[in-house]
């Protein structure tokens, strides 16, 4: 069992003309915190597409454990043990929390069509010990209010969190979590910091996440990669990366710009 | 000889199918409903065509102008008492509600006394007429439906190309909340479409008339405008005169040249090699959602 | 009202979900064991119709409503069912047999309808549906050495090993027992992770994706499972009508199947049966209001077609969830009374987001 849990290297992906991720290559050591930081546009999530398998790269690899994600198809990758969330949530609408919850245990299917079917005693037994699984996710996260909730009645904030467990009831090694605060209100960002260092600890899954509420990413991130354009920035500790200055630039401007802001602020104020 | 004149009589149908296909697309492509009522539309109009000429007494060209005129408001107040309120709703549902429609004006028109169940003819002053080139002998009705389709094709690009109305409708048709928030009057574009489309139907009902004759089941053959959209991709208004193009001539030619029974399924069968070949059609766009 | 305490995981999976469950539908399952002797010949008879095509129903609904996938040629499934119980009856085949491989031929070709589904979605998937339906009605037209061509065939009565079940009755109980079971398996897999499955490729494909499951697996299950209950419902309705021929299994018969399951309330069990229902008891209530219409409006020929469209429109319009969403607003109204209030069950107002980028 080597250190390093997804090895992504020099991928690449174009679409159309548009290069969306150009040679962009990291490691995800196995119990880290690692996230992805860029302005908007910058790939990150494309990032994440490509893992999934939801796009093909045009070159480069990725490799989970060793084993090359490209020979996968995506409905393979959560047996492999990535889950993730997505920015805009790709909940269940109309099916109730905790039906979300226990597709999410789809992978961990023991039981066979004809069991279904006759509803066997088998098949009964599974069906307790998936709602059992669950049942610790959603201690986890504290929805227990939501669980007969049908996912169209709930309002964002919830929602974000159900997809969060939804990810978590695959049993992940890798948990893939796209903006986990966005939309969320101080308290529930609060909340998601504390939910994630208790996935990294209590749970031992590895998190890679884009973010842009850069206290989260301080607060939790063990390393910080940032991208601009589909290319890597920097790499580093949280501190090192926002202390960079082409990540400074790619977000703020060119020093001098900065500067010029500032005296113009001053002379308004 | 006779491979060409099957060949444009199979285009003739083929028209017919395209503008039928034409209207569904431009329902499509505005609203994202799939109507399957152009058919009975057609159907409509070539009652009210006939009303016309028979128990009015109008001359065929006013005859056709009032149809065409009469069914365009028909397709706008669809839209604003039936289709407005429910869009939103599943697609399914949508579907399900415009073949109701479709029930049901096949069933009002059944009902007339006297009218419903009988097949009229409509006197059209080209009626049976047949025009000579050398060897060719063509029939004048398709000539005249392949004519008016050109026309009408060219009238309607125009239209889309140089005014605002076709970004409009794409608007409309990707967010309708987005749409409305920048001023689209999406409620007004929705009638206008369906006013067309609805006009559309009634000048290929009145076209093929000569050909079917007038009865509460000529809408069927609108039936065959769905593989005729789907062939040339569901969101291309051109795409929808190829696919009912290539539609009408295959048909012909199969009916010619294959065993009985093949020319009814032959349009399918085209569909489903379609769907193989090129799940988006000949025009169509393949969209993903980003996520 | 009631207020369900759940205190074990097992009363989470149960079918009856509280004692009142089991005591309404165990009054339901005895009054349908007496109906023989509760009703007229006439009316068992329709009684027969409406299991066979809640059977069928169950299928279609399994398929459109459970997971998504929209099918307008479904009454080829039935013919298909139909069609190869005939020639097994035919050929001196035992009925559950018959029955058996009706519904697998069935399930065969609905594993051959679905392939398209794979590739395409939405409008594009209900094209291909009704395509696949013109092309199995023409089949059926024309392969005359099996199935009689557009002159159709008649079916010998079921045998079921040596006990013939011709009379009114045995047959009746025969339908009973399959759409009991054929309800109690569809029950059975929407509580399992097949069932689960099938909603999350109807809600979110990239998801569903992304939750492991396998998107071809599953569409092709789905439809080889709903084609196998319409095959089913096929034999029966063979046996029933004792004649068979193509024109039954046209895009006419198709329509009225979704009519079915629209009206009866898309995505629920009940929904098939309550369709059902409708399906056969509405041109009995419009041959009875016949007589109250004017001479013109109630005898002329298109008032069947009529009054169907206009009751679809109806529901769509103002009843999204069908005979069923009304029960439930029915009962709700009992339990909550007098605290039922106007807005309960009120959807937001929906406005259209473009369904080609889902």
């Amino acid at each position: 069992m080597t250190d390093i849990l997804l090895a992504v290297g020099d991928l690449s992906v174009r679409f159309g003309g548009v290069l969306a991720v150009n040679k962009v290559g990291f490691d995800v050591k196995r119990g880290e915190v690692f996230t992805l930081i860029g302005p908007n546009g910058a790939g990150k999530t494309t990032v994440f597409n490509l893992i999934s398998r939801i796009y093909t790269p045009t070159s480069g690899t990725i490799a989970f454990e060793g084993d090359d994600l490209a020979r996968h198809a995506p409905h393979e990758i959560a047996k492999l043990g990535i889950a993730r969330t997505f920015q805009n949530i790709e909940l269940f609408e109309h099916a109730s929390v905790l039906q979300n919850l226990l597709i999410g245990r789809h992978t961990h299917r023991s039981t066979g069509l004809w069991g279904e079917l006759l509803f066997t005693g088998k098949t009964r037994r599974a069906e307790v010990e998936a709602r059992e699984k669950v049942e610790r996710v959603i201690d986890l996260l504290a929805l227990q209010h939501h669980r007969e909730a049908i996912v169209a009645s709930l309002p964002y904030g919830v929602r974000k969190v159900v997809e969060l467990a939804r990810a978590l009831c695959t049993e992940p090694k890798l948990l893939l979590l796209d903006e986990p605060s966005s939309g969320l209100n101080v308290e529930e960002t609060d909340d998601m910091a504390f939910w994630i260092d208790d996935i990294r600890h209590e749970l031992g899954v590895t998190v890679l996440m884009v973010e842009h509420d850069m206290a989260l990413v301080s607060k939790v991130s063990d390393r910080v990669l940032a991208m601009n354009q589909g290319e890597v920035l920097a790499m580093g500790t949280p501190r090192e990366v926002q202390s960079h200055p082409g990540v400074i630039e790619a977000y703020l401007g060119r020093a001098a710009d900065v500067a010029k802001l500032r005296r113009s602020a001053e002379v308004t104020t | 000889m006779q491979a060409l004149q099957i060949v444009i009589s199979g285009i003739a149908q083929g028209c017919i199918y395209g503008l039928i296909a034409l209207g569904v697309v431009l329902i499509y492509k505005a609203t994202e409903t799939v109507s399957f009522v152009q058919g009975e539309l057609m159907m409509l109009g070539g009652f009210i065509g006939l009303f016309a000429m028979s128990a009015l007494g109008w001359p065929f060209w006013l005859a056709f102008a009032s149809a065409v005129g009469a069914m365009a408001l028909f397709g706008v107040a669809l839209d604003r008492v039936v289709i407005r309120p429910i869009l939103g709703q599943p697609a399914f549902s949508i579907v399900m509600l415009t073949i109701g429609i479709g029930y049901v004006a096949r069933g009002a028109v059944t009902m007339i006394p006297g009218i419903g169940t009988e097949t009229h003819t409509l006197a059209v002053p080209y009626k049976d007429q047949t025009w000579t080139a050398g060897a060719l002998v063509l029939n004048v009705e398709q000539i005249v439906i392949i004519v008016a389709t050109v026309l009408l094709s060219v009238v309607l690009f125009a239209v889309f190309r140089y005014s605002k109305l076709g970004i409009a409708m794409q608007a409309a048709s990707q967010n309708q909340l987005a749409a409305y928030y920048m001023g689209i009057p999406v409620a007004r574009l929705n009638g206008l479409v369906w006013g067309l489309a609805a006009a559309v139907a009634a000048v290929a009902g009145l076209l093929l008339a000569p050909i079917t004759f007038v009865h509460a089941n000529m809408g069927f053959v609108g039936l065959k405008a769905m593989p005729a959209a789907v062939v040339g991709g569901f969101g291309s208004l051109p795409g929808a005169l190829v696919g009912g193009l290539v539609i009408g001539i295959v048909e012909s030619l199969s009916g010619f040249y294959l065993p009985e029974g093949f020319k009814d399924v032959a349009p399918y069968v085209v569909v489903l090699i379609m769907l193989v070949v090129r799940p988006n059609g000949l025009f169509g766009e393949k969209l993903r959602k980003k996520v | 009202m009631r207020f369900i305490f759940k205190t074990r995981y097992e009363q989470d999976i149960r079918l009856a979900k509280h004692g009142g469950h089991l005591f309404w539908y165990s009054c339901l399952g005895l009054v349908m064991l007496g109906a023989p002797w509760l009703v007229s010949e006439y009316w068992l008879a329709q009684l027969t119709f409406v299991l066979i095509y809640a059977v069928v129903g169950l299928g279609l609904m399994l398929l459109s409503g459970f997971t998504g996938l929209f099918s307008l040629g479904h009454a080829a499934f039935l013919g298909v069912g139909a069609y190869t119980q005939a020639a097994m009856t035919n050929a001196g085949v035992p009925f559950p047999i018959a029955l058996v491989s009706a519904g697998a031929v069935s399930a065969a070709v609905g594993v051959v309808v679905g392939l398209p589904a794979l590739r395409v979605k939405g409008i594009y998937l209900a094209i291909a549906t009704l395509a696949f339906g013109f092309i199995v009605e023409e089949v059926f037209a024309r392969w005359e050495s099996v199935t009689g061509g557009n002159a159709g065939i008649h079916i010998k009565a079921p045998n079921l090993f040596g006990f013939k079940l011709d009379s009114d009755v045995s047959f009746y109980f025969a339908c009973l027992v399959v759409s009991v079971l054929a309800t109690l398996a569809v029950l059975n897999l929407l509580r399992s992770p097949t069932g689960r499955a099938f909603v999350a490729i109807r809600d979110s494909e990239v998801s569903a994706q992304s939750m492991g499951i396998h998107l071809a697996r599953y569409k092709t299950l789905s439809f080889a499972i709903s084609a196998a209950l319409a095959g089913i419902g096929g034999a029966l309705y063979a046996h029933k009508l004792q004649f068979i021929s193509p024109d039954q299994f046209s895009l006419l018969q198709s329509i009225d199947l979704l009519l079915m399951i629209v009206i009866g309330g898309v995505g629920s069990v009940h929904g098939a049966f309550l369709g059902a229902i409708f399906l056969i008891t509405m041109p009995q209530v419009i041959a009875l209001g016949k007589d109250w219409l004017p001479t013109a409006i109630g005898q002329a020929p298109g008032l069947q077609g009529f009054v169907y469209g206009a009751v679809l429109i109806g529901f769509v319009l103002f009843e999204p969830l069908g005979l069923y969403g009304r029960w439930l607003k029915l009962r709700t109204y009992l339990q909550v009374f007098p605290f039922y209030r106007r807005g309960m069950f009120q959807r937001q107002k929906s406005y259209l987001k473009s369904d080609r980028l889902k």
